[in-house]
């Protein structure tokens, strides 16, 4: 059976890649080396793991302000990820996805525990506010 | 979203590439979070420095700037990561400098007004109940939503020039009344002394309620307090809960009469347990730091009564903008505290510096006093290890070289 997650708001076309799934919440101000693409804070649950090219699952977002010109500044470097999908996010999130026009959703369910892994090759479909498990 | 004929015609391109792309982007945004229409700003409040930028961003705004956007509405800038005149001394990177000048010579092309503060509500501009503007960073945002009953949401550097730009904003968030109401109640049973005792309260209220839509609603203090001292408080609030509004019963325009069911209490006990908490790690007292936001012009007195007459053993760094440093020095606080060997830094803040990470290695920092629970929170990514004291607690440590 397909495997697929609803979500609540979406922007950007429709994308498919690896999926990095996290339990913890994200900054690319905090928790990101913004040179490489590798979360280095201390002690983040994805710490030393790439998000570039990837399919981000993050349940919160984290930071402040300065975070909505991150995006853009890591898509310049080609160490984006394919996109960000949130569970809460702020507006800064979006703000700086859209800014980059890197996709993001926010709002999920059910949970990705138990729906996706990390490793998995996920599809988003932001017009139809969908993910799917592909394999 | 529902457009206005003026929208229409901008999008259209009738009044310029600038705005059209500018408003394109805000209607991608806007239908992100369902809003309805647009609102007009007056006020405008922007980061945009190298540090945050990067070259990428630098590059967008030059080709912005040469498409021919102009700020349609007053537009001020956020603190900025170089102080020109302290730039070469604190070993900051000369070409990432030189893009820095570029950087403010670009945004005053486009008329940006760069006042380089994040205590622009201290000393800029006031907006009243009801304005709408499009303020970052976030502890300007939970101000003039709190205090000012003014409407702002969390607006970062790419989204509040676009507002500028346009002079609207999409409606959501707390443009709109249903985000604005108090969601959980705060008695406030401490003393509440300094500072960083406001800055302790933001701590223990944001971290136990982390969403950018909690709102709480704070009462039973035995006193009115200062505009510093709700400035500590929000910039905690939005630091560590993400939170852009609180009210204060008694103080604050929208305060409800009724509170919200749920609530915490914060006493002189839980205050302490903040203070008790931090790992000192080895000691070390080597950096003392008063930023994050930048000192008001009440502040630096303070800091000059307590400096006057001492000496700093290691670093100590008072950043506040341009305005203050200059009143500052002709009522004689910026030099006592310069004379006891504090550096004060001009329109930038300490944990956006250029360079900091370099800097703290290269000064073998370890541990970051400071008086700003702000900053203690956000600096974590430079590796500091960070430690919050009360104010006059930071300058006996900066001038003992003591850490306790």
């Amino acid at each position: 059976m397909l495997r697929k997650i609803a979500v609540e708001r979406a922007y950007g076309p429709l994308v498919e890649g690896e999926a990095l799934v996290s339990e913890e919440g994200f900054s690319p101000r905090y928790d990101l080396d913004r040179w490489t693409g590798v979360i280095t804070k201390h002690g983040h649950k994805l710490e030393g793991l790439s998000i570039v090219d990837k399919v981000c699952f993050f349940p919160t977002a984290k930071g402040g302000i300065a975070a909505g010109w991150a995006f853009y500044d890591i898509k310049w470097k080609k160490i984006a990820p394919k996109a960000f999908i949130f569970g809460v996010t702020n507006p800064v999130m979006v703000q700086g996805a859209v800014f980059a026009g890197i996709p993001i959703t926010a709002g999920w369910s059910p949970q990705p525990r138990g729906v996706v892994r990390t490793g998995d090759w996920v599809r988003v479909d932001p017009a139809r506010r969908t993910i799917e498990v592909l394999r | 979203m529902e457009l206005t004929s003026e929208e229409r015609a901008i999008l259209a391109g009738e009044r310029g590439e600038a705005q059209q792309r500018a408003l394109e982007y805000q209607v991608e945004v806007g239908r992100f979070w369902g809003a309805k229409r647009f609102v007009p700003v007056s006020n405008v409040h922007m980061m945009g420095d190298i540090e945050v930028m990067g070259d990428g961003g630098l590059a967008w705004l030059k080709d912005t700037a040469a498409r021919g956007a102009r700020c349609r509405v007053a537009t001020t800038t956020n603190a900025r990561c170089v102080d020109f005149a302290h730039c070469e001394r604190l070993g900051q990177n000369a070409i990432e400098v030189g893009k820095e000048r570029e950087l403010i010579a670009t945004l005053r092309r486009m008329d940006v007004v760069t006042t380089d503060t994040c205590i622009n509500y201290q000393t800029v501009y006031q907006p009243h109940l009801g304005e709408h503007v499009a303020w970052g960073d976030t502890g300007t945002v939970i101000y003039a939503n709190s205090v000012f009953g003014a409407r702002s949401n969390f607006e970062s550097g790419p989204a509040a020039l676009a507002a500028g730009i346009t002079g609207r904003t999409p409606e959501y968030g707390f443009h709109l009344d249903e985000h604005r109401r108090g969601t959980f109640a705060v008695q406030l049973n401490a003393k509440l002394d300094d500072l960083a005792d406001w800055g302790a309260v933001g701590k223990l209220v944001g971290e136990s309620h982390q969403d950018y839509f909690a709102v709480p609603v704070f009462h039973g203090f035995h006193r009115i307090p200062t505009a510093d001292e709700l400035k500590h408080l929000g910039a905690a609030l939005a630091s560590y809960g993400s939170m852009g509004m609180f009210h204060f019963v008694g103080v604050t325009p929208e305060a409800p009469a009724k509170l919200p069911p749920e609530g915490m209490t914060v006493g002189d006990r839980e205050i302490e347990a903040v203070y008790a908490g931090y790992n000192l790690g080895d000691g070390d007292a080597r950096l003392v730091v008063f930023s994050g936001p930048q000192q008001s012009l009440l502040e630096m007195k303070r800091l000059a009564e307590l400096f006057r007459g001492r000496k700093v053993q290691g670093s100590c760094f008072v950043t506040t903008n341009s305005a203050v440093l200059a009143q500052s020095r002709d009522l004689g606080y910026a030099q006592a505290i310069e004379q006891a060997g504090a550096t004060i830094l001009q329109g930038v803040c300490f944990y956006i510096l250029q360079d900091l990470s370099p800097m703290r290695e290269r000064n073998r920092w370890k541990n970051m006093v400071s008086n700003s629970a702000k900053i203690v929170n956000i600096i974590g990514a430079h590796r500091f290890n960070t430690i919050l004291r009360r104010t006059a607690d930071c300058v006996e440590i900066a001038c003992s070289g003591k850490l306790q």
